[in-house]
C-alpha cells in the first residue's frame, strides 16, 4: 500500500493564488460600489427625514457634544436631524431610534415638533418582522395614524415627559400619548411604543435645553 | 459510443428536464424563504444565476490547476467571492431590495446547487459548456423561484410585482406569504409538474405501443 502524501506545492499554489485573485476581485468591486452605496444610504435617510417632517426643505445634522449639540453632517453615530422650511425656520427634528422587535432589531425615524411637543411623523427604516403580521408596523395606515400627533410633552422641569409613550391593545386608545396597537402583531407594535418611549426620554430633554442653538442651525457651518 | 449533448441541450436541460428546484429539489432554503413576492424571487434567482455562471466559468478555467484534495475549499472560496460581489451590487442598485433579501444573499454561498454544479459539472467540462450549464441551471432556478413567488404574492397579497391585480374584495391569504405558504406552494407546483411528466410518459408509451 502506498503511503505517499500528495505534493504540497500545487495545493498552496491553488489556494493562495485563487485566494489572491478573489481578494483582488472583491477589492475592485468594493471600491467601485462603496461611493454609490454611501450615496444610496444618505439619500434614503434624507428622504426619510423629509417624509417625517412635512414642510421641511433643508436638513442639518447635530451630534451630542459636552455642552449641547454641534453640527456634523458626516455623523455616523447617534444624531438628530433638524428640518427647516425654505425660510430657515425650524419645522421639527427627526430622530433615529432602535430596539428589539419580534424577529430582530427594529430601526425607526420619527419626527418631533418642539412647537407642538408631539411626534408628527414616523417611518420604519429597518425591520425583519414577520411578513404579513409584524411588518404591519411599517405599512398599516391605522397604526401609522398614531404618529400624526402623538403627545410627548415635557413636564415643568423640562427633564422628563409628562406621560410615557405606551402601546395599548388595538381599539382601546383613549389618551393622546397612547399608541393603538395591532392585533396579530402585538410584540412588534409594543416594541415600537417602547422604542419611542426610551428615545423620547433620552433626546427630548436635551433638545429642549438646546433648542435655540438648533433653531439657528441653518445659519451655522 | 456516448455522444456529447449539443450546446443548446446543455443550456436547456436546466430549464425543465433537470430543473434544480422542480426536479433535483436543490437549494430549498432560498426557494422557501425568499419567494414571498415575485420581485424578491426574481432578484434572488438572478443573483444566484450570476454566482453560478461566474463560479462555473472560473472553476472550469482553473480545473487543471486545482488539486482534488483542496477542490471543495477552492470552490467555496470562488463562490463566496461572487456572492460578496453580488451583495455589493444589489446594495448599490437598491437598498430596499437589499433589505428585503436580507441574510439570504450571503447564504447563496451555501446553496448546494452552486457547489453541486461546480463539483459535478464545471470541474469536468470545458469553459463554454460550464458557462452554458451555469446559465441554464440559473435560469431554471430563477424560473422556479418566480413560479413560487408569483403565486404566493398573488394569493397572499392580491398583487404582482407590488401592483394590485385582484379586486379589493379579495381577502389576502396571509399564510401564503408566511413560511408555511412556501411549503404549500412548492408542494402544489411539484404535484402539477409530476402530473405533466406522468401524462407525457403515458402518451409516449401509448404512441410506442400503437406503432
Amino acid at each position: 500500500m502506498s503511503n505517499q502524501h500528495p505534493p504540497a506545492w500545487p495545493m498552496y499554489r491553488a489556494l493562495v493564488g485563487i485566494g489572491m485573485l478573489c481578494g483582488l476581485l472583491i477589492a475592485i468591486v468594493y471600491i467601485g460600489t462603496a461611493p454609490v452605496i454611501a450615496q444610496n444610504r444618505a439619500e434614503a435617510l434624507e428622504a426619510a427625514v423629509f417624509r417625517v417632517l412635512e414642510g421641511a426643505e433643508q436638513r442639518v445634522t447635530f451630534v451630542r457634544a459636552e455642552d449641547g449639540f454641534v453640527v456634523d453632517d458626516e455623523a455616523t453615530g447617534p444624531a438628530i436631524h433638524a428640518g427647516y422650511d425654505a425660510d430657515g425656520t425650524l419645522v421639527g427634528i427627526a430622530i433615529e431610534a432602535s430596539g428589539m422587535g419580534y424577529a430582530d432589531l427594529i430601526t425607526v425615524l420619527y419626527g418631533y415638533s418642539p412647537a407642538k411637543e408631539t411626534i408628527v411623523g414616523f417611518q420604519v427604516l429597518g425591520s425583519m418582522e414577520t411578513p404579513g403580521l409584524g411588518d404591519k408596523i411599517a405599512k398599516d395606515p391605522r397604526f401609522l395614524a398614531n404618529f400624526e400627533a402623538l403627545d410627548v410633552r415635557l413636564d415643568e422641569s423640562r427633564q422628563a415627559l409628562v406621560n410615557r409613550v405606551t402601546t395599548v391593545k388595538q381599539g382601546t386608545k383613549t389618551e393622546s400619548w397612547q399608541v393603538d396597537g395591532i392585533t396579530g402583531a402585538t410584540i412588534s407594535s409594543v416594541a415600537v411604543g417602547e422604542i419611542l418611549a426610551a428615545s423620547t426620554a433620552e433626546w427630548l430633554p436635551l433638545i429642549a435645553a438646546n433648542l435655540s442653538a438648533i433653531e439657528e442651525g441653518v445659519g451655522e457651518d | 459510443m456516448k455522444t456529447e449533448p449539443s450546446a443548446a441541450d446543455e443550456f436547456v436541460k436546466g430549464l425543465w428536464r433537470e430543473n434544480p428546484v422542480f426536479v433535483q429539489v436543490l437549494g430549498m432554503c432560498p426557494v422557501l424563504a425568499v419567494s414571498n413576492t415575485a420581485m424578491n424571487a426574481l432578484a434572488m434567482g438572478l443573483a444566484t444565476t450570476f454566482v453560478m455562471f461566474m463560479s462555473n466559468t472560473l472553476v472550469a478555467t482553473l480545473r487543471h490547476v486545482i488539486p482534488k484534495q483542496v477542490r471543495i475549499a477552492t470552490y467555496i472560496l470562488i463562490i463566496a467571492t461572487f456572492v460578496t460581489i453580488v451583495d455589493y451590487a444589489i446594495e448599490a442598485i437598491s437598498l430596499e431590495l437589499h433589505a428585503a433579501l436580507g441574510a439570504f444573499i450571503a447564504l447563496i454561498v451555501v446553496n448546494c446547487l452552486i457547489l453541486g454544479r461546480a463539483e459535478a459539472f464545471a470541474s469536468k467540462h470545458t469553459v463554454p459548456r460550464a458557462m452554458l450549464d451555469g446559465l441554464g441551471m440559473g435560469v431554471g432556478f430563477t424560473f422556479a423561484l418566480f413560479c413560487l413567488g408569483a403565486v404566493r404574492e398573488l394569493l397572499g397579497n392580491g398583487s404582482l410585482f407590488g401592483v394590485a391585480v385582484l379586486p379589493a374584495a379579495f381577502e389576502p391569504w396571509i399564510v401564503m406569504i408566511l413560511p408555511g405558504g412556501g411549503f404549500f406552494t412548492l408542494a402544489a407546483w411539484l404535484l402539477f409538474i409530476n402530473y405533466l411528466k406522468r401524462r407525457d410518459a403515458e402518451r409516449a408509451a401509448l404512441a410506442e405501443a400503437a406503432r
